[in-house]
């Protein structure tokens, strides 16, 4: 095989405004999340489990969680490109990540809708 | 003043070391460049590279006390005794304070560092306004000593990949430039997750520079660039 080093993939642009968008989306939804907590007279179970029976607050947490898993996945794509320099290492632990981060997602799906 | 200094000769040692020196210093001896060359008179086998001596060549860059300077713009006065003296990390050593370049110096060459333009050459010079030289300010006065790039850990990880500050820097320089007509191709070569966007804005790079330029702000404007042409 060619030693020769080769660069010019024609991506990294989108990865990295994700990485800027999702984080604003975090930091607002945690605002808001902390904003309504604060708001409740008293926070017990009830209190949370009526917080989250509202519509908006499953989305908005749904947004939040998917800009996480987005998040994450430029992050560990970039500690991964950083660290493991063996390609076929680098792709195998690449696409557990996705797999792993795809089964949070429907998880949080399981946990915002599902029975209980 | 006590120094400790980086010493390995691949030929005699099988590994390196530091080296102890108490060298009485002279009043003349302002910069640590002055205190480097007394201490080679004393030994002369320690290697070093200098040649301007007023911080333009950038030959002497090396890790002092655990930043990367120009020994020629480092005053005595400031640094904290013994003395901690290193050659840039990253890069292999070739002799004591002497780094192999070659690897910088290949990702410098690799975002075609000079004008390109179809146009044919003027009668006189190309001209631009004193608004387009502006933006030129604050980049074109690198002088390629390494310091940014051997103080980024993006670089020590993938030095045949990533750019690195200095070669985004001048990348940006001929991008800003009014009078250069490969913008697009330019951007073309750098979108790429290792050559550009290994860059995590750290400021490492800002922070050792020892012209005060930076490399963190003209990555940025890259990133601004590619951004408005694709969204």
């Amino acid at each position: 095989m060619v030693k020769r080093i080769i660069v010019g993939a024609h991506y990294g642009l989108r990865g990295w405004l994700v990485q800027r968008i999702s984080a604003v989306v975090m930091a607002v939804y945690t605002i808001l999340l902390i904003a309504i907590l604060f708001s409740q007279p008293n926070l017990d179970y009830a209190t949370w489990a009526g917080v989250f029976e509202k519509q908006w607050i499953r989305l908005a947490t749904l947004l939040f969680l998917l800009s996480l898993l987005l998040h994450a996945w430029v992050g560990m794509r970039d500690i991964l490109m950083d660290y493991i320099n063996h390609t076929g290492a680098r792709l195998t632990l690449e696409i557990l990540t996705v797999l792993a981060l795809t089964l949070y997602a429907l998880w949080s799906l399981e946990i915002l809708w599902g029975a209980g | 003043m006590k120094f400790s200094i980086y010493r390995y000769n691949p030929e005699t040692d099988a590994k390196p070391y530091m080296r102890d020196y108490d060298i009485a210093l002279e009043p003349t001896d302002r910069m640590l460049l002055d205190a480097l060359v007394r201490i080679k008179a004393h030994d002369d086998s320690l290697s070093l590279r200098r040649s301007c001596r007023e911080g333009i060549c950038g030959s002497d860059a090396m890790n002092i006390n655990g930043k990367n300077g120009l020994a020629c713009i480092t005053r005595i006065a400031d640094l904290k005794e013994p003395v901690t003296l290193r050659p840039l990390p990253g890069l292999p050593v070739i002799r004591d304070l002497i780094v192999d370049m070659t690897q910088f110096f290949k990702q410098y060459h690799s975002v075609k560092p000079y004008l390109v333009t179809d146009e044919r050459p003027p009668e006189k010079e190309r001209l631009q306004s004193p608004k387009e030289r502006d933006e030129l300010n604050g980049v074109y006065e690198c002088i390629l000593c390494a310091c940014c790039s051997t103080a980024c850990p993006s670089f020590w990880w993938n030095p045949d990949k990533f750019v690195g500050p200095a070669g985004l820097l001048q990348a940006y320089r001929f991008i800003a430039d009014t009078r250069d007509e490969a913008t697009s191709e330019r951007l073309d070569n750098l979108e790429d997750p290792y050559r550009l966007f290994r860059c995590h804005s750290i400021m490492n790079c800002v922070d050792v520079c020892p012209k005060g330029l930076n490399p963190t702000r003209a990555i940025g404007k890259i990133k601004d660039m590619m951004i408005k042409r694709s969204v």
